[in-house]
């Protein structure tokens, strides 16, 4: 009896010792370990928001996974097609939510148990439709948002002559203003590329219910007899006519970097996140010379923005959206970010920190934050459509043919609307 | 085997044996295994993929489930897609202007470095070839400042050159906007391709002009041939399986041009979309546009252009017209 009674008691003891140190185990264990999926400038956000989320999360552990911007949304877009290998919590560029919001690969913000519709009056106006698809679903969450300013040298202004008001007052004040700011300054440019300001003419004035390309019943709104495209197109080619732009293509163009860090640019029309290129590398060697103000003829256009949706694969829901909550919806953290890389923030209460009144120094101290503040709640939402990309590809090839003579206005809006419609068929 | 049930067992063979059987008989399997495991993964699947995927129309970011079929509509759409046209076109124009100035310049060169150069003949070969081992990103980035309009050096050195006396006339006076004008994008980005690619066609030609029987020069120079005619009716004629090589090469190459066009001139194709080549136009199509199915189905339109252009070659350059005349 003796005999076997020994093993047994090995044996239960070494079972209730392996229990214990399961459960022990288990109860450390309860960290959930959250990934989180973002590009560079974003990343050092996320990262510097971590203290203060462990503080009040201390259960949850957040992992980063910084991609390059074009390789984030890439490895986001396979995750999506396969269903996995997608993080818990995706940040996402203004560009792209609209293609991510299609189908169901992002859980609904506006549901239950998330209910992001609660908060929608303490955001920008303009950010919650971006993320809403036609269906009224909300596949993310803003984050920071890019108002439109104009920046502009004071210096050549001052040898020209010319008032900040004249460059803004109108369309037409503004190339006429360019013309002697350009003939004080030689080898001078106005602006990189013409194409810009048509850009931001077909993003104001809009009517409601329309988006840029498409109204609301999926019809065409790019046409010879729009006054919005007309407009456009007419402006961008008188400022090319006129021997105007640099001709750099877009922002971040080889000839766009270079037309700025040689100081050839008298003005540019950007979100107002470009201050931080232009005092870290791109215009490093003019601080103190540029100001800021809003775009000509009270037109008020945002440039870019981040979101962060969560994957519907996603196994941590619950506590991916307390992260999001924790990085959109608190001010702290909000203004943490606009500080640590002038992530401009897309919750109001955010806006109300000490820091607006302060001035910018890169801007010779100019308090230009209260300047985007206003064009940030000045700015109209604008309706999303999926054929977005392949709208504004079409028209941005109309452009560069009027801007360069090969078509007539009036040719150029008719092809395009022929070649978007046959694509929304 | 199991009909003569009444046979005594025969004994099962050692373990040793039979491992000795095994591995005589499927090693060369195993062996070869690795290449169509991968083969099979990376290169069968995702070309039955495709086939597959252009008959659907399918959002990548919606999910596999979103996948709808819809016939022959893709390829009905990219046939009536004008901007599919120009850009097939695009690339017809710059896979000429690439082209065949990359096989004039590399079989006289070749010849010229075999006849005269043969000292130097492995220093010369490796610096024609430097451009086509070097990273067609670092080589489009540099060419894309060259080209700048304000700040290229191209247009610096046709400045300084139109200052000169006398010939500064030939040379413009304006800044030429080499990347942002119709005229000048195609051949652009051609001369790019140029560039790269003459050393590796030289390189193949070297190898065959080597390969020619040194006697059948010996012959023709005693029957007082001149270089240029030995050149005209040795080289040429017997460099013809060579050149069927290189062409196809450069054929398949140039239709399916992407990075250099894509770096010089954006992801928008440039002005007017003159340097949108089918490639660019499929990777727009699917990463911008987000419509995999219409960029599957392009694929196989162009799959089948470059098939047709490659039997075509085959039948002028493929069949050595020397055997036959012989």
């Amino acid at each position: 009896m003796k005999k076997s009674l020994l093993p047994l008691t090995c044996v239960s003891l070494s079972l209730a010792l392996l229990i214990a140190a399961t459960a022990s185990f288990s109860s450390a264990q309860t960290k959930t370990v959250l990934t989180v999926g973002v590009f560079p400038d974003l990343d050092s956000v996320v990262k510097a928001a971590l203290p203060g989320f462990n503080k009040k999360f201390p259960n949850i552990e957040v992992k980063i996974n910084s991609l390059a911007y074009a390789d984030h949304h890439t490895a986001l877009t396979t995750a999506l097609a396969t269903g996995s290998g997608a993080n818990d919590v995706e940040a996402i560029d203004f560009g792209y939510v609209a293609k991510f919001a299609e189908g169901g690969g992002l859980v609904d913000l506006a549901k239950a148990p998330y209910g992001a519709a609660q908060y929608r009056s303490q955001f920008v106006a303009y950010t919650y439709p971006q993320a809403m698809t036609d269906d009224g679903r909300m596949v993310a969450m803003p984050t920071d948002i890019g108002p439109g300013s104009m920046f502009y040298r004071t210096d050549f202004l001052k040898k020209a002559g010319v008032q900040a008001a004249d460059l803004n007052r109108s369309w037409d004040s503004y190339i006429s203003a360019g013309k002697k700011i350009v003939a004080a300054n030689p080898g001078t440019f106005l602006i990189p590329d013409a194409s810009e300001v048509a850009q931001i003419i077909i993003r104001t004035g809009l009517a409601s219910g329309e988006g840029l390309y498409f109204d609301k019943g999926n019809k065409v709104l790019v046409s010879p007899v729009s006054p919005r495209f007309i407009q456009a197109f007419t402006v961008a080619k008188a400022i090319r006519d006129a021997k105007l732009d640099a001709r750099a293509g877009g922002a971040f163009s080889g000839d766009w970097t270079t037309a700025f860090q040689k100081g050839n640019l008298a003005s540019e029309v950007s979100g107002a996140w470009l201050v931080g290129h232009m005092q870290n590398w791109l215009a490093k060697d003019y601080a103190g010379k540029w100001a800021s103000q809003q775009l000509p003829g009270k037109s008020y256009t945002s440039y870019g923005g981040s979101f962060y949706g969560i994957p519907s694969q996603s196994k941590n829901k619950d506590a991916a959206w307390s992260l999001i909550q924790y990085l959109t919806t608190d001010p702290a953290q909000q203004i943490l970010a606009f500080k640590t890389t002038g992530a401009f923030p897309a919750l109001k209460a955010a806006q109300s920190a000490p820091l607006f009144n302060e001035g910018v120094p890169y801007l010779a101290d100019q308090k230009a934050r209260l300047v985007w503040r206003t064009a940030a709640n000045n700015i109209r939402p604008i309706d999303v459509n999926k054929l977005d990309p392949v709208a504004e590809q079409i028209v941005n090839d109309s452009l560069s043919a009027v801007l360069d003579g090969s078509k007539t206005i009036t040719q150029a809006l008719t092809d395009a609307q022929a070649l978007i419609a046959r694509r929304a068929r | 085997m199991q009909a003569s049930a009444t046979a005594p067992p025969r004994p099962r063979p050692s373990l040793g044996t039979r491992w000795e059987v095994f591995q005589r008989r499927y090693a060369p399997y195993i062996f070869i295994s690795p290449f169509f495991i991968l083969f099979l993964v990376f290169g069968l699947f995702p070309i039955l993929f495709s086939l597959y995927l252009s008959f659907h129309q399918w959002q990548p970011a919606s999910g596999l489930g979103s996948m709808k079929f819809i016939g022959w509509r893709n390829f009905t759409d990219n046939l009536t897609d004008p901007t599919f046209w120009q850009s097939l076109r695009n690339t017809g124009v710059i896979a000429l202007e690439s082209g065949v100035p990359q096989h004039l310049m590399a079989i006289p060169l070749a010849f010229a470095i075999h006849t005269s150069l043969k000292k130097v003949q492995g220093l010369v070969t490796a610096l024609y070839f430097l451009p086509y081992i070097t990273s067609v990103v670092a080589i489009s980035i540099i060419f894309v400042t060259l080209f700048s309009w304000q700040y290229g050096v191209i247009n610096v050195a046709l400045n300084a050159l139109h200052q000169l006396p006398l010939i500064g006339g030939l040379f413009p006076a304006e800044k030429i906007n080499w990347l942002g004008n119709r005229d000048f994008i195609q051949p652009a980005v051609a001369s790019v391709v140029v560039w790269k690619y003459v050393g590796w066609n030289t390189v193949l030609y070297l190898s065959g002009i080597q390969a020619i029987p040194a006697d059948l020069y010996e012959a023709a120079s005693v029957d007082g041939a001149t270089t240029r005619q030995s050149f005209r009716f040795i080289t040429l004629p017997l460099l013809r399986p060579i050149m069927f090589v290189a062409i196809t090469l450069t054929l398949i190459g140039n239709l399916q041009l992407f990075e250099e066009p894509f770096i010089l001139a954006g992801d928008s194709g440039g002005i007017g979309n003159r340097a949108l080549t089918t490639v660019m136009y499929m990777f727009r199509t699917y990463n911008f546009y987000g419509d995999a199915g219409l960029a599957a189905a392009m694929s196989w339109l162009l799959f089948i252009l470059i098939g047709a252009l490659t039997l075509v070659n085959n039948r002028v350059f493929g069949k050595s017209r020397l055997s036959g005349n012989d």
